[in-house]
């Protein structure tokens, strides 16, 4: 333990003294979060809109007009029947159709239900299923206006709160930002869980100094835990910053409770640390380290819901995402911050991000033995 | 008990080259004894096994086959009780470069459980010199400083036996000096000492030494001992044109050996009573101010003389 504590001291020390570690941890992340989410936003604006309005009541004209009064939508063309809404697709007149079928006033007044039947123009995929998405947002929006109009005024006044973390998960405004900052705070996390780490390690072997230590009677697992604890402790702290700047910059607080978050990271931190470390035993320069890491960290971002939503990837795609640790931070992140759901919603995550770091450091154990 | 035994190592490394498999025996076969407070010098050129053997008995390295035991220890079974006892000094600088010459001290002191002012007295003399620069970083300090820090921190934790790898490569002969005045130093203080060299000239600061050239050990012997069993003639030979000299003198039946040595050739002449023949052919050949003069062998001429036997 003394020597744990000794090993801990002389790494921090270190990492203070490392000037590139020290720009990687605290200047990297306000760079990300303050350019990321303004460069890389998807939101599409003047989607045209065609409307086939079978009802012609109040209530599908306030849909209408709510679809047009949220900025993204301009109605283009006004049909009297789906079939001449899809011609005015294909004379590229719309990129979408939105049908609101006969009864629908009555059928959402009766049922609190009603049908609505989108289609979209599948030329421009991102407009149309950007376009897509917004409508659908939009019409439950209308939908819950709807019924909080029709519930009884006591039960309504009891509901301000779930109204409030509601209006976050369905993000009113589409504002892409909402939705990319957690997904930053992910990749940030396992830069320095997966990238610091293994650099870390082999540049001990690239100067000769794990040599000098082999021969003392520092134990392996104490050398392991010595170069892992510091970062796990970093990634927290960059994970703060994080948070500290999503507030501030971008006013986004978790809906849910940062303890959730918290012990999902930790555990997530773990398993990236182990795979951090498994790289390691498998490089002996930094810069192989460097080009194995961001080739696997490469593959794990892009397939990680992160920019494009896992749904809308092919079935065999899917599927390998279930393969890829940082796909349920970023899902699980999402779900915390911008729905506010609890722990409890989100164990079988951690239960396999578990199973994740176990394997990882297992595997990356065994390895280390064997190397040396 | 001796300090060091090794028994029949043999170690065989996989090399890829250009696709392919090789193998490459960098120790073979190899077995030889320290004393206790011995200092043994390991003599060999680039490549010879020198690191590869000082590993294994440091633990860090497994043989293929043999034994090999540190003050009775043996490596394998009880590395842990080797890695208390023996400092190791590597070839390479391996301390950190971003603490300094104090943090560097104090760490390797508190892995080993002990205190720099317990054993203080065992450096001193060494950390004198490094004192003025103790806040400095060791990545900062001149190539002689590296090294008595290096020292230092091999010894901090009072090791009954110090492995010294090739401590001498790379350093400018003033420091070279030095160093071998501080291991004399420690010598005294009962501690056994494996130092490794590719300079044959310091063969003769060591108490007993052991020749190796690709992986065999080629004798195991005092320096006056080696040096003493050359039995054969030896002229050392210059002229004021040395390059064409050597031509000359490879060209002569009678030569059996000609190989530069400071500033003279160092000559093996097939017949000892032969050296005026020798001299007139040279001075036939166009050689002008030319000096033949029988010498003595030193430890080199041995070295040679054995290395050449061996290939
Ligand atoms: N890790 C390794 N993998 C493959 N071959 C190796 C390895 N280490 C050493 N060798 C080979 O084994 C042989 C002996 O190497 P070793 O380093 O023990 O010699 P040395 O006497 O210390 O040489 P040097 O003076 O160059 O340090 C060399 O041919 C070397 O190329
Ligand atoms: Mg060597």
């Amino acid at each position: 333990m003394r020597v744990l504590l000794f090993l801990l001291q002389k790494e921090f020390l270190q990492i203070f003294r490392n000037k590139t570690i020290l720009a990687i941890i605290f200047v990297a992340p306000v760079m990300q979060l303050l350019i990321l989410p303004n460069a890389a936003t998807f939101e599409v604006k003047n989607i045209m809109m065609s409307i086939v309005d079978r009802d012609h009541s109040s209530y599908s004209q306030k849909l209408v007009e709510k679809l047009r009064s949220s900025g993204y939508f301009i109605l283009t063309d006004y049909s009297a029947s789906y079939k001449d809404g899809l011609k005015a697709i294909e004379h590229k007149k719309a990129d979408l159709v939105i049908e609101i079928p006969a009864h629908f006033e009555r059928d959402l007044i009766r049922h609190s239900k009603a049908d609505i039947l989108i289609s979209v123009d599948a030329i421009n995929g991102v407009k149309a299923s950007v376009g897509g998405a917004y409508a659908t947002q939009i019409i439950s929006m209308f939908n819950r206006d709807i019924r909080a109009e029709w519930l009884p005024a006591t039960r309504y006044n009891n509901a301000p709160m779930i109204n409030i973390t509601y209006s976050n998960w369905y993000n009113p405004l589409m504002n892409y930002k909402t939705f990319f900052v957690p997904g930053i705070l992910v990749l940030l996390l396992t830069l320095v869980g997966g990238l610091l780490t293994a650099l870390n390690i082999v540049r001990e072997k690239e100067i000769g100094t794990i040599e000098q230590i082999n021969v003392t009677p520092i134990k392996k697992i104490q050398f392991i835990a010595g170069k892992l604890i510091p970062f796990w402790i970093t990634g927290l702290v960059i994970l703060t910053i994080g948070f500290i700047i999503s507030a501030l910059v971008y006013h986004i607080i978790p809906a849910g409770s940062f303890l959730t978050i918290y012990l999902f990271a930790a555990v997530y931190l773990v398993a990236f640390l182990g795979f951090g470390l498994l790289i390691s035993t498998y490089s002996n320069t930094q810069q192989q380290a460097l080009f194995v890491t961001f080739f696997f960290l490469m593959v794990f971002f892009l397939m990680s819901g992160m920019f494009t939503p896992i749904e809308s990837m092919p079935h065999w795609a899917q599927v390998l995402t279930y393969f890829n640790p940082v796909r349920y931070f970023v899902e699980v992140i999402r779900l915390v911050v911008l729905k506010g759901s609890s722990l409890f919603d989100v164990k079988r995550q951690l239960l396999v991000m578990c199973m994740f770091a176990l394997g990882f450091n297992t595997w990356a154990i065994v390895n280390y033995r064997k190397t040396t | 008990m001796n300090a060091v035994s090794v028994e029949h190592i043999t170690k065989t490394y996989l090399q890829k080259e250009q696709k392919k498999e090789k193998k490459v025996t960098a120790l073979d076969d190899v077995s030889f004894t320290v004393d206790k407070g011995e200092l043994f010098g390991i003599i060999g050129p680039d490549g010879a096994g020198k690191t590869s053997l000082f590993r294994i008995l440091t633990t860090v390295l497994l043989a293929d086959s043999g034994k090999a035991s540190v003050e009775g220890l043996d490596v394998v079974k009880d590395y842990r009780k080797i890695r208390d006892r023996v400092g190791y000094m590597p070839g390479k600088f391996s301390l950190y470069q971003d603490l300094t010459v104090e943090e560097n001290l104090n760490f390797f002191a508190t892995i080993f459980n002990t205190t720099v002012k317990k054993n203080y007295e065992l450096i001193k003399d060494i950390y004198v010199q490094l004192e003025p620069f103790k806040k400095r970083r060791a990545g900062a300090l001149s190539g002689g400083m590296k090294q008595k820090l290096a020292l230092c921190c091999a010894l901090i934790h009072k090791p009954s036996i110090l492995f010294l790898d090739e401590p001498t490569t790379g350093v400018d002969p003033v420091s070279r000096r030095d160093f071998w005045d501080m291991i004399k130093k420690l010598k005294e203080q009962d501690i056994a000492i494996l130092v490794s060299t590719a300079y044959m000239d310091e063969a003769n600061m060591c108490e007993k030494i052991a020749l190796i050239q690709k992986g065999n050990i080629l004798t195991v012997s005092s320096p006056e001992k080696i040096t003493s069993e050359f039995d054969q003639p030896l002229l050392a030979v210059r002229s004021d044109d040395m390059y064409q000299l050597l031509y000359d003198l490879r060209a002569n039946k009678a030569v059996k050996e000609a190989y530069p040595f400071g500033a003279y050739y160092h000559v093996i002449p097939e017949d000892a009573n032969k050296t005026k023949e020798l001299e007139a052919y040279l001075q036939q050949k166009g050689q002008k101010d030319l000096e033949v003069k029988p010498i003595k062998a030193n430890i080199e001429d041995s070295f040679i003389a054995l290395m050449k036997k061996n290939d």
